[in-house]
């Protein structure tokens, strides 16, 4: 166990640096991987005066301007939706289970998307308001969605996957009614809704950073209890788990997670399914490994997924969720595949 | 070690038990038996304090059954399922593993070392060679013993059983029991087991419960409870009750119409 956790975090943690490198050299401006390593050490305390100046102004401008808020955006939006999604998983018991099939993305984005509209992100709260906005209608989607799918005290996989669509599908109608009725920020929140990292600046990492360790922490405490609710909620129950209050905290907590990054970046789906499962299949499913390391790869996923949204057609922009959703549902087609058949095999 | 008074449990307005009390002594093996539907495993719900009971209380090591803290009792009690283990990945001794949880603190750390318990449980079961293969790939049978490895490692003075030999061939049935009965002898601890299957009930259990539609019929010996006029009035067919010839416990044997 801790050799895997050295071994992939490890690899991890270096393919994070080399990717944060590349995507921040890659754009309209292409600038040697030399000079932005130069200048992202160079800001560094410390090591900083011992690096010469070797590159102009414009390029320290574009990478940390532009570039770098963006790059870090994304990994903190990344390593939130995976880790919520990891989180759905364990507790739902259902490999399929995301922030984005769930309805929870959907969900939130109806508080984020009201507050935006009237024009109310900064009152209250400041910049917590939309994310706070955000978490609150996440939860009551998330109620909403596990109630529909509940029947006699069990969760049914297809279940619960419908009842996310008919969430999505209602919680969408009404983002699209809040949408229509405001003619001036319609294609803000339009972009917005697509899933999209472009233009936000510092502020946003200031309020997904704190969340995310947050979230981090709480739920690798509840790493060894994942394991256990594995085997099922009596199994847990029996060994000596507390169901209900471990149901309550890790959905709570995913939901949160969940609300920030869509409140960042409007709704990007499929990550939270994607990752976390290439995560299972090279470490194994022992969520105190798949937790964290969902979270460090999740990063590295949507790093590159907006790397592709921002390079590939440039100058125009593909909406992130755009990307991440052709990434994400073959993906999710084949799961669906697999738990079927599975399932035939289980009946027979 | 169990006391249960006057329980009541009903769903959604169905009875299920109606006025249940006995008594399981330390040591025991305790038999509960009954036709389906009779409310067996609902009141092996509430022993396991997972439900708890409408009316009445049920005492566990002094102590009502909804007092006790989560952790605290799966450390004296644990619970076979009936239904074999999922295959989720883990490997086998992983998931017996799994049956420390009750003795560890948040950060995963016991006091002791647990890998001898471990190492010893996988041997008596003759799981040793398969420790490190994944659910997935083991038998029904296979899966069991590793659910027993499982609760085992909880080191239970209370093992409450679910119909444990349901999934089993004969063979595997007869295995499970005798390796059950064995370990209770050794730890001096006590078994509750549902059971389906009468004649192993006889073999097995010091004492009986049946049970009929949510209520109690008796308590008592196998020998006082296995009688025809009361496998009649609760399951509706009459066997012949033979004396096994080596066990001196009754054993029944079923008639059918077809030759009548």
């Amino acid at each position: 166990m801790k050799a895997r956790f050295l071994l992939f975090g490890g690899a991890g943690v270096l393919l994070l640096f080399l990717s944060v490198g590349m995507s921040l050299s890659l754009g309209s401006a292409e600038l040697p991987l030399t000079q932005v390593w130069g200048i992202l050490l160079h800001k560094l305390p410390g090591i900083g005066t011992l690096i010469t100046v070797q590159w102009p102004e414009s390029a320290e401008q574009i990478v940390m301007k532009v570039r770098f808020p963006r790059v870090l955006l994304a990994v903190l939006v990344g390593a939130c939706l995976s880790l919520a999604g990891a989180g759905f998983q364990g507790i739902l018991r259902n490999p399929l289970a995301d922030p984005y099939t769930l309805g929870v993305a959907s969900g939130s984005a109806i508080g984020a998307a009201t507050l935006i509209l009237f024009g109310w992100q900064f009152s209250l709260l400041g910049q917590w308001s939309v994310p706070l906005a955000a978490f609150t209608t996440g939860l009551i989607s998330l109620w909403l969605v596990i109630r529909l799918a509940h029947s006699q005290g069990k969760i049914h996989i297809e279940t619960l996957i419908l009842s996310g669509v008919v969430a999505q599908a209602f919680l969408g109608s009404i983002v699209s009614f809040l949408v229509s009725l405001s003619d001036q920020v319609v294609n803000e929140i339009v972009f917005w809704l697509m899933g999209s990292l472009a233009f936000r600046g510092w502020s946003f990492s200031v309020v997904l950073l704190p969340c995310l360790l947050l979230g981090l922490i709480i739920l690798m405490g509840y790493g060894r209890t994942l394991n256990l609710f594995a085997l099922g909620e009596r199994q847990a129950a029996h060994l000596g788990v507390q169901v209900d209050r471990t149901k309550l905290v890790v959905l709570t907590v995913s939901t949160l997670l969940t609300a920030v990054a869509v409140s960042v970046s409007g709704i990007i789906g499929f990550v939270g399914l994607v990752v976390p499962h290439l995560v299972r299949l090279m470490a194994g499913p022992d969520y105190r490994l798949l937790l964290p390391m969902s979270a460090l790869y999740g990063g590295i996923y949507v790093l590159w997924a907006d790397t592709l949204a921002r390079t590939l057609l440039s100058p125009t922009e593909i909406p992130l969720g755009v990307v991440t959703a052709f990434l994400g549902t073959p993906f999710f087609a084949y799961l669906l595949r697999k738990k079927q058949r599975a399932g035939k095999e289980g009946e027979a | 070690m169990i006391r249960v008074v006057d329980v009541w449990k009903s769903y959604n307005g169905k009875s299920v038990l109606q006025d249940i009390a006995f008594e399981v002594k330390p040591g025991e093996f305790f038999g509960i038996i009954g036709p389906n539907g009779s409310g067996k495993s609902t009141l092996l719900k509430l022993l396991s304090a997972v439900e708890a009971a409408d009316r009445g209380q049920i005492w566990l090591r002094g102590k009502q059954a909804e007092a006790h803290q989560r952790k605290d009792l799966a450390a004296w009690l644990a619970v076979l399922q009936q239904e074999p283990l999922p295959s989720i990945g883990f490997s086998v001794r992983e998931v017996v593993e799994m049956g420390r949880f009750p003795y560890q603190s948040w950060l995963g750390t016991e006091r002791g070392d647990s890998a001898p318990l471990i190492d010893g449980i996988l041997q008596t079961l003759g799981l040793t060679e398969l420790q490190h293969r994944t659910l997935e790939k083991l038998s029904g049978g296979e899966k069991q013993r590793v659910g027993l490895a499982k609760v085992m490692a909880q080191e239970p003075e209370l093992l409450l059983l679910d119909e444990p030999t349901t999934f089993l061939d004969i063979g595997y049935q007869i295995q499970l029991m005798d390796t059950v009965h064995r370990w209770q002898r050794a730890e001096q601890a006590t078994v509750v087991a549902v059971l389906h299957d009468l004649n192993l009930a006889s073999l097995y259990c010091d004492r009986i419960l049946l049970l009929d539609k949510g209520r109690q019929i008796g308590v008592g010996k196998p020998g006082e409870l296995l009688r025809e006029d009361l496998i009649y009035e609760v399951y509706g067919i009459r066997p012949i009750i033979l004396d096994h010839p080596f066990h001196h416990l009754p054993q029944m044997l079923l008639r059918s119409a077809k030759d009548s």
